[in-house]
């Protein structure tokens, strides 16, 4: 069902499948990597939005870890349907649909395999980011999360590393776009300058992503080659 | 006035007021009385400012008569919530809509349909329908 899953990256790593308490320690990382930098996204969010990214990310995430922990679904599909669902009802912004949507679509691509490899990630993501584009009317260049998230996607087949750092790139090559979607659109010309939040938070989940799997790959968790 | 179960008009605001005003406002401009329901479902539950999935959802079953639920939301997070319960979910009830209306004007027109026994389809036309009205 995957062919990829014991080809080895340009870089080398090992690749091991993901399992569903990969993805908790994922969302568990992505809560704490938040938690951090929730008073740089709400600063950058007060710049171009309403100055509440941070805030609403760090109760979505807390709300989502809580939730995984407790109901520990069996799959990563499963994990990822209920931190969506979770994302929806507890942000309050428009991250929560967003990411909420993003979540729920990848973890329904996802189906119910035990275990997934790189390959059926990065079509599962695709999914969940066709979706998020197709919920907020934007494209690539309208400085917003699809400004990480894509060049992420784009990146996924040499590795998560990879992806992360593409997702970085992503998030600073917002600073020169003139923002076309979200209340930031509606500042026109003043919304130059400044790095998009929502990409800004993209980026952490795809770091806190790749830095999941080295942890994992150093403990040999999720199974080594 | 009617046998027919009607259709519930929801109204979705990043503010408890304005969705409360709102639904007040159409309750009382409806010509010859409103008879259909005007919920609100505004702000979020702490009565701050923002969208809350959970109230949108009670707020849709309590305006749910069997006749289908016409949303009407204002902004950003309010638009995409309503969206993504509709596209993703099963928390709203079978046959609810969001209408691509103009909020307040769409308000007064969906439930003046809605209370003269019109379908789902028709209050949500009637409430898009507003856009073309012309202020200049």
């Amino acid at each position: 069902m995957d062919e990829h899953r014991d080809a080895r990256g340009p870089e080398d790593a090992p690749e091991v499948p993901l399992d569903a308490a990969f993805f908790r320690r994922w969302l568990t990382a992505a809560a704490a990597t938040v938690e951090e930098e929730a008073d740089r996204l709400t600063e950058l969010d007060s710049a171009i939005g309403d100055a509440d990214h941070g805030a609403n990310m760090r109760r979505g995430l807390t709300a989502v870890v809580s939730a995984v922990e407790e109901e520990r679904p069996p799959t990563p599909g499963a994990v990822l349907v209920l931190a969506g669902r979770t994302l929806v009802s507890t942000v309050g912004g428009a991250s929560g649909p967003l990411y909420g949507t993003l979540l729920r679509r990848t973890g329904k691509a996802l189906d119910d395999a035990p275990e997934v490899g790189l390959a059926r990630l990065a079509g599962a993501l695709r999914t969940g980011v066709d979706a998020v584009g197709q919920l907020g009317g934007a494209t690539a260049g309208d400085k917003t999360m699809l400004d990480a998230l894509l060049p992420a996607l784009d990146a996924l087949d040499e590795g998560l590393d990879a992806a992360a750092r593409a997702a970085e790139k992503g998030a600073g090559d917002t600073v020169p776009m003139r923002a076309r979607k979200g209340r930031a659109s509606y500042l026109g010309e003043r919304s130059i300058g400044h790095q998009d939040p929502g990409a800004t938070s993209s980026a952490l989940l795809f770091a806190a992503l790749a830095r999941t799997a080295r942890a994992g790959a150093a403990d040999g968790e999720g199974g080594t080659p | 006035m009617t046998d027919q179960p009607q259709v519930g008009v929801v109204l979705v605001s990043h503010s408890r007021d304005v969705a409360e005003s709102v639904a007040r406002l159409a309750t009382e401009l409806a010509a010859g009385g409103a008879t259909a329901p005007a919920v609100a479902a505004g702000g979020t539950p702490d009565g701050g400012l923002g969208t809350s999935a959970e109230l949108i959802a009670h707020a849709a079953r309590r305006a749910d008569r069997g006749a289908g639920v016409v949303l009407l939301a204002d902004l950003g997070s309010a638009v995409l919530t309503v969206r993504t319960l509709l596209a993703e979910g099963d928390e709203l009830p079978p046959g609810a809509r969001l209408a691509d209306a103009p909020f307040v004007e769409g308000a007064v027109a969906a439930l003046v349909t809605a209370s003269a026994g019109a379908d789902a389809a028709a209050v949500a036309a009637a409430a898009e329908e507003a856009y073309t009205y012309r202020k200049t």
